[in-house]
Order: C-alpha cells, then structure tokens, then sequence
C-alpha cells in the first residue's frame, strides 16, 4: 500500500513539475507564441500512449502463451490507459493546431495512425464486453490485440507513403528538428513525466481489475453454498 | 502434405456449398451495386472531380461488402456444430482458415468482376489497357481483405451483436489496404496511367504479415 | 462394420479440471477405460458428462489434467475417437455422400469414396446418398452422424446421448451397431439418461455429479441403479 501512495505521490509531484516546467523555464516560441507550450504535453503523452499500448501487445501475447489471468488484467488495464492518453492527443492536437496553422485536422502519418489506433483500441473493449465467459473474452481479446498492434506499422506507412501529396504540417517537430537545449530538456522531462504517470495510472487500475475478479470469485462460492 | 490435402478437400466443400446456393454471391454483388449507385447519387459521376474519387469508391463498396460477406464465414459452422466434426478431423487447424480465407478471396474476386463493367459505365473509365495490372491488384488487395475477414469472423462468431462487431473490428484493421489499393488504382485509372509497384509491393506485405500471424495463431481461434 | 480389426485402444483420464471462469465444469476427474470396454457416464444435467465427452473427443481442452490413450497406434498423434452428439456435425447442403467423402479425405483414409459407399451401405443410407442432408429425418441423421465418427475406423467411440429422438427401431438399430462396433475391438463410451436396449450393452457404469466422479461400478445391479438414479 505504501509503495503505492508514494508512486501516486511522485507521478503527481512531477505532473506539477512538468506543468512548471512547461509555462515558466521553457522559453516561448518564436512564431507560435505561447500555445506551443502544449506541445511537451501532447508529445509527451503520445510517446507514453505508445508504450503502453506496446505493454498491452507484450501482455496479450504472454496471456496467449501463458493463459495466465493476469496478463489479461495487464492487457485491458493497458488499453483503457493507452485509449485516455491517445484522447488527450487527439484533443490537444487540434487545439495547438487552430491557432498555429489554421487548421484543427491534417491527415498526416502520425495523427491519423493515432486515430486509427484509438478506434482499434476502442473495438477492442467493445469486443470484450460482448463476451460473457472470461477464459474466452481473455483469449479472443488478446488474439485482436495482437493483430490490432501489428496492424498500427502498416497503417502509418501506408499514410506516410502514399498520403503526402498536400504539403502537410510537421505536426511534432520535435524530432531532431533543432529544438532549443531548454526546449529539449523540458520535452523529455514531460515524457518521464508521462511515462510515471501513466504507470501509475496502471497499477490502480490493475489492482482495480483483481479486486473485480476476486469479488466476482466470492460471489460464486457465495452462490454455490 | 497434410495441410495441403485438408486445405484442398475444406476448398473443395467451400466451393461446393456456395455454387450449389449462391446466395453469398448474389446478395454481395447486388450490395456492392446498390452502393455504388449510391455512391453516384451522392457525388456526381460525370464530372472530373468523380473520376478522381472513384478509384476510393470502388474500394469502399469492396469493404462493405466484405464486412456483410464474412458474417456467414464461420457462422454456418454452427448450425450444426460442424466446426468440432472439422477440428476433430484435421491434422492442422491452420487448414480450416486457408481453405476459407481462399475461398473468400474467390468470392471477392467474382463479385468485383461482375461489378466492374458496371463501375467502369457509371464513371465513363476504360479499363481495358490496364486489365491485367489491375486484376492484380485487386487479388492482392482482396486477399489481404479475406485473410484479416477470416480471422475476425472467427472472432466475432463466438460474441455477441456479432452482426455489428464484425464491421467494427474489421473495417480498422482494413484501413491500410483502402489508402493503398485506392491510390494504386487510381494511377492506373489515370489519363497517364502509371503502375505503382512499391504500392503493390506493400499489398503483399501486408497479405503476407497477416498470413503469418494468422498461421501462428489461428489454432488459438478455435479453442474451447 | 469394421472389417479390419481395430487395435484396442484405451482412455486414461488424470486429474482432469475444466474451469470456464470460476464455475468448475469437471473437477479432478481421474478413471481408466480398459480397450474394449464398454462404459456408460450416467449424471444428471450439468453434471459434466458433456464437458468430459469433449475432452476426450479433443475438442474441448482440459484446464488442468492429462487425457491419453494407452494403446493408441501411435503414441506421438493423439487418438482420434469418433464422435457422435446431438447435432449431425455435418453439414445440410452437401449429399450424404460427399459428406462421408470429405470427411474420409479429411481423415486420410484410403480410397475414401469406396469408403464412404461402404459406410453409406451399412448404415442404409445408401439410396439417398445423392441427397442433401437438410431433407433427411432425424433417424437418417443420426444414421449419418455415426457413418461420420466411424468412417476413419476409429478404436474409441464418443456417444453423448446417442438414442435422443429416435423412435424404438432407431434405437434396436444403434444397439446392434454398439454391440458389432464393440465386439470388433472399439472401446466404447456413452453419456446415457436412463435404461434402454443401449444401455443394458454396458458392462460398467461410471456416475458423475457436480463434475467429479461420485460412482463406478460394473456389476449389473449397481449400473441400472445408479442409471435410474442419474437419469434426468
């Protein structure tokens, strides 16, 4: 319990940190003005939804090998983490774009791999509340997951490749694109940041899936006497 | 090979079982006309603008369809449960899956032949110069359709609302192959025609990687 | 039937669990069947005779446990059991005969159209072989059910509640067919409720209640009573 207060306790110290960090030592942008400070969020929590959707794959193929059911509770606890952090991206997105380039939406490699991600995600929740018994809805679940994760590098080059003929904005210029060191190391404190929280944000919901299974489990033996 | 064998004899009663009804080719191909002409009322076939959107539409008809087509896939392997009388008769489950995902991709291509001709009238495009290079394309392109289209019917078989499930799992999963089979076609439909062949390169990985996974995993699909 | 002889095969179950979630469908189900015999599972309705039929047809698979066939012809490759339940488990669009015919390629068996004509035969199915399964009655489909399980020769049969629906002839017929099948060598197991001409072919009995084993006997006063007792 106590390591869990003080990850809880850490992840909301940094967020504050981060936020600090975002309005007062970095230093505005040149020609976006201050609205670019949403940028080390959005980014941030991109690259943190990304790894966890990467937990959730690793999660749903264990399960699949091990048919053990934690790893089910790792896979759907991933997703519903991945699915809110991709929400705030899709969120965020739109309002730094409006302002900077006069457009909410681009179709560009990476916004809409992300989309297609969240709807992937989505349909995978969906699928397993219309599974009623657990053994399947664990397995069927994670065989979608799979293929829903090996699907998301076809989807991006896909768009890369062949959806680049209107110039289309650098939604995250942050790569490599010459960052002020400031600038820099405020980004990547936002993605530890991210990333800790996003941990956090899956242990409680992972411990919340077991207390729901053992419940679940009393209430049968209940039942049965 | 075994699997060879069992995938030819599944072929076999798939073939079979479908021309001996047609249903699933009549009711698809109808569909896909029905929402091509659709498609007409909402856009405005004669002009310019929808030839340059046509190559997409037709791809789009081909997705709906697939997603009405592949309910039945697995479905009507538990009328009469013969789904277990299969798994308990074959030596690699992998051969149910091939055995259906080929024949699926055969029904896609005869319905997309038979729907051609009214394609090309309806957008005043000539196919002909381009015939071969755009069959292949539309091989690779149903073929990658049919292979996710099997393992997400397997799926959704044994859920609930699967009617609906099916599309909402499917259509995601598909969207790679509508951006580049939708380009790919559209540069062959062109007035300079050009074969797009890192296009068609990338149909077949796709085919390929879902082939693969499929083959890995597709025994878990069936499990009880 | 089974012109060839069978080489006996046997069924051993150890300490077989199948959970679906929390609810136990079979708990710690241990017994050995001896090649040859002739067994009754005997249980009320959810009793797990079903589940365990499945998982020694191979198309259920145990939570815990270890299913084998001592005997089989080849150690490496499971066995595989005939299986006749409650469905046909073949499919109504195709005829009899390209049933049997799909199902014996399935099977490698050896020449599997003259195979199948011999099942049709034996079955007297034979003049409908050119129609489609949807038109038959539901005799003809339980006839068609047992030339499926049997057309790979199989040395264990799997019957859940085979005399379901059939009138007193079907089920003289499917006793005198048990009774040919297991004196050629076939070890068999059926799911029975009460007594009947089939059951009276059983030389042991095994009870299941709640999904563990609460009976197992072979004398034949204990088999009608612990069938009367389990039926329904």
């Amino acid at each position: 319990m106590t390591k869990r207060i003080l990850l809880g306790t850490v992840a909301t110290a940094l967020v504050i940190a981060a936020a600090y960090a975002n309005f007062f030592i970095a230093p505005t942008e040149r020609t976006m003005g201050v609205i670019q400070r949403i940028f080390y969020f959005h980014a941030a929590t991109a690259w943190a939804g990304e790894m966890v959707f990467f937990v959730c794959f690793v999660g749903n193929l264990l399960y699949v090998w091990k048919r053990e059911q934690k790893y089910d509770w790792l896979g759907v606890t991933c997703a519903e983490v991945g699915i809110a952090c991709i929400s705030i991206v899709l969120i965020t997105g739109p309002i730094w774009a409006k302002p900077v380039w006069g457009i909410y939406w681009t179709w560009d490699a990476r916004l809409t791999s992300t989309f297609v991600l969240w709807l992937l995600y989505i349909s995978y929740l969906l699928l397993r509340t219309l599974i009623e018994e657990p053994g399947r809805r664990a397995l069927l679940s994670a065989l979608f997951g799979i293929f829903a994760f090996l699907d998301v590098p076809l989807v991006f080059f896909s768009i890369r490749w062949w959806r680049t003929q209107h110039p289309a904005p650098v939604v995250m210029g942050g790569q490599g694109s010459g960052l002020d060191p400031t600038m820099s190391k405020v980004f990547f404190f936002n993605v530890l940041v991210m990333h800790v929280f996003c941990a956090f944000l899956i242990v409680e919901r992972y411990i919340v899936e077991k207390l729901r299974h053992d419940v679940d489990l009393l209430q049968r033996e209940a039942e049965v006497q | 090979m075994s699997l060879l064998s069992n995938t030819s004899a599944l072929l076999g009663k798939e073939l079979r079982t479908e021309f001996r009804s047609r249903e699933l080719l009549t009711t698809t191909s109808v569909f896909i006309l029905i929402v091509l002409v659709l498609f007409s009322f909402a856009t405005n076939p004669g002009t310019e603008e929808a030839r340059q959107f046509a190559p997409g539409l037709l791809w789009l008809a081909i997705l709906f369809a697939s997603s009405l087509m592949f309910q039945s896939c697995f479905l009507r392997e538990q009328v009469n449960d013969t789904l277990s009388s299969l798994r308990l008769a074959v030596s690699d489950p992998f051969a149910i899956f091939l055995a259906k995902l080929i024949a699926n991709t055969l029904f896609l291509l005869l319905t997309e032949a038979l729907m051609l001709p009214f394609f090309a009238i309806f957008y005043n495009i000539t196919l002909w110069s381009q015939l071969p290079i755009l069959w292949l394309v539309l091989l690779l392109g149903s073929a990658g359709i049919a292979v996710a289209g099997t393992a997400i019917s397997a799926i959704s078989a044994q859920a609930r609302m699967r009617e609906l499930l099916l599309p909402l799992l499917l259509l995601p999963l598909l969207t790679p192959i509508l951006v580049v089979s939708a380009t790919v076609t559209g540069g062959l439909l062109d007035r300079d025609p050009v074969v797009q062949w890192k296009g068609i390169a990338f149909l077949a990985v796709f085919d390929v990687v879902f082939l693969t996974a499929l083959w890995i995993f597709g025994q878990y699909f069936l499990e009880e | 039937m089974t012109s060839l002889p069978i080489p006996p095969t046997g069924l051993r179950f150890e300490d077989i669990d199948k959970r679906y979630g929390s609810l136990f469908a079979l708990r710690r189900v241990s017994f050995e069947i001896s090649p040859g015999e002739c067994v009754i599972l005997a249980g009320r309705n959810g009793s797990g005779k079903t589940t365990l039929l499945r998982i020694a047809a191979g198309i259920v698979s145990p939570t815990a446990g270890k299913l084998s066939f001592p005997g089989a012809r080849n150690d490496f490759v499971p066995a595989r059991p005939g299986y006749v339940a409650h469905t046909t488990m073949v499919y109504d669009e195709l005829t009899a005969e390209e049933n049997l015919i799909l199902f014996g390629k399935l099977q490698d068996v050896a020449d599997p159209e003259a195979r199948a004509e011999q099942m049709l035969r034996e079955v007297n199915l034979f003049e409908r072989r050119d129609s489609a399964v949807r038109t038959f009655s539901r005799g003809m489909r339980q006839r068609m059910a047992i030339a499926r399980a049997l057309i790979h020769r199989p040395s264990v049969l799997l019957f859940d509640e085979p005399a379901t629906g059939l009138d007193p002839l079907g089920i003289s017929w499917l006793a005198n067919t048990l009774r040919e099948v297991n004196r050629a060598g076939c070890t068999v197991v059926m799911s029975l409720h009460g007594e009947s001409e089939i059951s009276a072919l059983a030389t042991r009995a095994v009870q299941l209640d709640a999904g563990s084993v609460v009976a197992d006997t072979k004398t034949g006063a204990t088999i009608r009573s612990v069938l009367s007792f389990g039926g329904g």
